[in-house]
Formats: structure tokens, C-alpha cells, sequence
């Protein structure tokens, strides 16, 4: 392609996204965003994925039977979520096997909560509450992303993500109101993923490489600090709600602005995690490693079976 | 490692009866019997519907985005196939 033809395309390009006209799977595009795209719905498609293993630890362990269902529903969708995004991915030309495989070589992130464990009941609730919460408040926009699929992907995810959140506060809050033991579970659970909840919107703006260019192109709507400003806004009152306290003692209400004021987040502690040093990180990708391996006898039978009936289809 | 992908289906949800199976997302499977179970599994979990249709997706054939100017266009010049570009009088009723 001469360069000022592909000039001419990146500008009618441009003017689309500019009026929110949603670019779909066959239409023109520029390689970056393109591969900008496969990069972040990958990304997301393996949180919902490797996100079902601290959660999956609980199932045969909830308090009741209703916990139990509630909790298996739960993460039946988080893989459900998982699939959508990898459509999605597939839409831009990405191979899903591919795609895995760059999961289980440690090539492709993940969220960085995932890379910590869940050691009680409670952390359940904190897990639906904060990181449930944390993933609404980036999901929500993301249903008018520029890219139909994606977003079309996301509407279905953010309906279903509110009952998971739901469900979370609804442990945290039955614990707080149950015995000082039980409190103290919930508020234990709260200490620790408070700060990683927070981490979740990843680094500040001014570290951000990648929210400049994908906001001029409409993947993103707001920048980081943005949302995790909004969602310290909005959860700060629900801990105060159910009686826990929020671990930051440098958190206070501004008047002036209407904002809560937070205190710094550990950074090192969050590339620590991304490059792989968590506490969970091993353990997460080897089993995804493991259920892929295990599962590929049943694959390829499936496949022989697919083609014998086939066979015999063509022959009656 | 097999490296073998089950064929990507495209998955059609009618929602209720009386209306159109409409596209609703894409799903991996080994054959046509287990494309409609997984889709079953992953897209209708909140009673989304009542019947499915699944389609190889290499069976799909798609018009050009580019060609849409040609294609859609001559159909935006001719307003006289819609009723608003005749007059008629106030007066005439059911019409």
C-alpha cells in the first residue's frame, strides 16, 4: 500500500471513531490497534480464566448449600466471560491456541489479584465485593469501546458481573453482622485485598504508556486514576455501611472536592506481581498448564468421535 | 502438544417465540451436537432462549465493508420509496 493511501485510511479511520461509529471485524484498521486490542481482550479473557482458580479453592469448602450453588454459578460465568473475550480476540485474527499458549508461557498478563491467595471464607466476599467491584467500574465503559465486538462482549459480561458483586458484599456483610471471630474474618479479608483491589486499575496516569493513544482511539474512556478514584468513592461508604474499616490510615474525605483522599499505593509490590514474583503466580499458570494437558485426550476424542459420526452420516 | 483447534461455530439465539434468531457470539467445538450444548451452556445461562442455531463460521459468507458506498448507497438517493415523500391532503384519512 502507497503511504498516503494508507494516510487516507488511518484519517476515515480516525473520523469514525471521532464520531462514535463502531469499528466491526472487517473493517479497515491500523496494525497498532489491532494488536493493541488483541493485547488488552486477551489480557481480559485470561483474568476471567486464571480468575476462577482462587474462587474455585472455595466451592467445596462454602459454609451451605446456597453459598455453594451461588459460588459455582459464579464462576461458571467467569469462564463464560472468558469465552466471550477469546471470540472476540479471534475476531481480529488472533489463534486462541495461540493465544493460550502465550498465557501458559508467561508471555500474556493477567490481573495481578489473581497472583494472591485466597485463605478463608471471607475471602470470597472481599474477592465479589472489591475485585468484582473494581472489574465493574473498568467494564462499564468498556461497553462503548470503539470496537463492536469487544463491546458487545462486555454489555453481556457488566450484566452479569453485578450479581457477582453482589453476591460478594452479601458474604462480607452477613460475616460483619456474625460473630466477633466472623468480623474479624471479614475484616481480615478486607485488609488484604483492599490494597490490590486498588492495584487493579493499574499504574498512574503519568506511568500509563498505553491510555494516551488508546483513549484518542476510543478503547479506553477514562484514565486509571480516574476509576480508582471512582471506585474509592463509591466503597469507602459501603465498608462504614457494614461496620469494617478500610486499611489506610491516611484515608479522609476532602469537602472541597467530594472526594476521598487515599494514601500511596505500594508500586513495587504491584510490578513485583506483574513480573511474576506474587505469591500465587506459579501456582495459577501451572494449573492452567495442568487442565490443558489433562484435557487433551478428551479434545482429540472428542475430534475422532466428531469425524467418525460424520463418516457414518455420509454413508447411510 | 496438539495443536489441533476444534472449528469455530457462530452461535444464532432465538429469545422468544414469535421472534428472529439473532447472532449472539462464537464458540469452539468438535461437531454440531456439541457447538449447541456448549452454546446452550455459554449463552443462554439468565434464560436468554428458547432456540439456538449454530453455524460453521467458515461457512459465512460476509459483503465488503469497502464496496458498502456501491452497494448501499442508490438505495439513499431514492426517498420516493418511502411514504413521507408523497403529499397528501389532511384531510384523507387511513392512508
Amino acid at each position: 500500500m502507497k503511504e498516503e493511501d494508507r494516510a487516507i485510511l488511518e484519517q476515515n479511520f480516525q473520523a469514525k471513531i471521532d464520531n462514535d461509529i463502531r469499528i466491526e471485524p472487517n473493517d479497515w484498521m491500523p496494525d497498532a490497534y489491532r494488536e493493541t486490542l488483541i493485547r488488552q481482550i486477551s489480557q481480559h479473557a485470561h483474568s476471567e480464566i486464571v480468575g476462577m482458580l482462587p474462587e474455585g479453592n472455595w466451592i467445596t469448602r462454602a459454609p451451605n448449600l446456597r453459598r455453594k450453588a451461588v459460588l459455582l454459578a459464579k464462576v461458571q460465568d467467569e469462564a463464560g466471560h472468558g469465552l466471550y473475550l477469546y471470540s472476540a480476540t479471534e475476531t481480529l485474527g488472533a489463534d486462541r491456541e495461540d493465544t493460550i499458549d502465550d498465557l501458559h508461557s508467561g508471555k500474556a498478563k493477567y490481573s495481578s489479584i489473581f497472583n494472591y491467595p485466597t485463605l478463608s471464607w471471607a475471602d470470597m466476599g472481599a474477592i465479589g465485593w472489591l475485585v468484582d467491584g473494581a472489574a465493574i467500574m473498568n467494564q462499564v465503559p468498556l461497553c462503548r469501546c470503539s470496537y463492536g465486538p469487544y463491546a458487545r462482549a462486555m454489555v453481556r459480561v457488566c450484566k452479569e458481573e453485578s450479581f457477582h458483586q453482589r453476591q460478594g458484599f452479601e458474604i462480607m456483610m452477613t460475616l460483619a453482622k456474625g460473630s466477633p471471630e466472623q468480623k474479624a474474618m471479614a475484616q481480615d479479608a478486607l485488609n488484604r485485598f483492599w490494597w490490590p483491589a486498588l492495584m487493579m486499575f493499574g499504574p498512574n496516569d503519568a506511568e500509563s504508556k498505553h491510555t494516551a493513544q488508546s483513549m484518542k482511539w476510543k478503547i479506553k474512556r477514562h484514565t486509571n486514576d480516574e476509576l480508582r478514584q471512582q471506585f474509592v468513592d463509591v466503597t469507602v461508604p459501603q465498608a462504614e455501611l457494614i461496620g469494617l474499616t478500610v486499611p489506610d490510615p491516611d484515608l479522609k474525605f476532602n469537602e472541597q472536592t467530594g472526594h476521598y483522599e487515599y494514601g500511596e499505593i505500594n508500586w513495587d509490590e504491584f510490578w513485583q506481581v506483574v513480573k511474576g514474583n506474587g505469591p500465587c503466580n506459579k501456582e495459577r499458570v501451572d494449573a492452567r498448564r495442568k487442565a490443558k494437558e489433562d484435557g487433551l485426550w478428551v479434545r482429540e476424542a472428542a475430534t475422532a468421535y466428531a469425524a467418525k459420526k460424520k463418516l457414518r452420516k455420509q454413508a447411510s | 502438544m496438539s495443536n489441533k483447534e476444534w472449528p469455530l461455530w457462530e452461535v444464532f439465539i432465538r429469545s422468544k417465540q414469535g421472534l428472529n434468531h439473532k447472532h449472539v457470539g462464537s464458540l469452539r467445538a468438535a461437531d454440531e451436537e456439541m457447538a449447541i450444548d456448549n452454546a446452550r451452556d455459554v449463552y443462554t445461562r439468565r434464560s436468554e432462549g428458547i432456540s439456538i442455531w449454530v453455524v460453521l463460521s467458515s461457512n459465512v459468507f460476509a459483503s465488503d465493508p469497502s464496496e458498502a458506498p456501491e452497494l448501499y448507497e442508490p438505495s439513499d438517493s431514492k426517498i420516493y420509496r418511502h411514504p413521507t415523500f408523497y403529499d397528501v391532503p389532511d384531510e384523507i384519512q387511513h392512508m
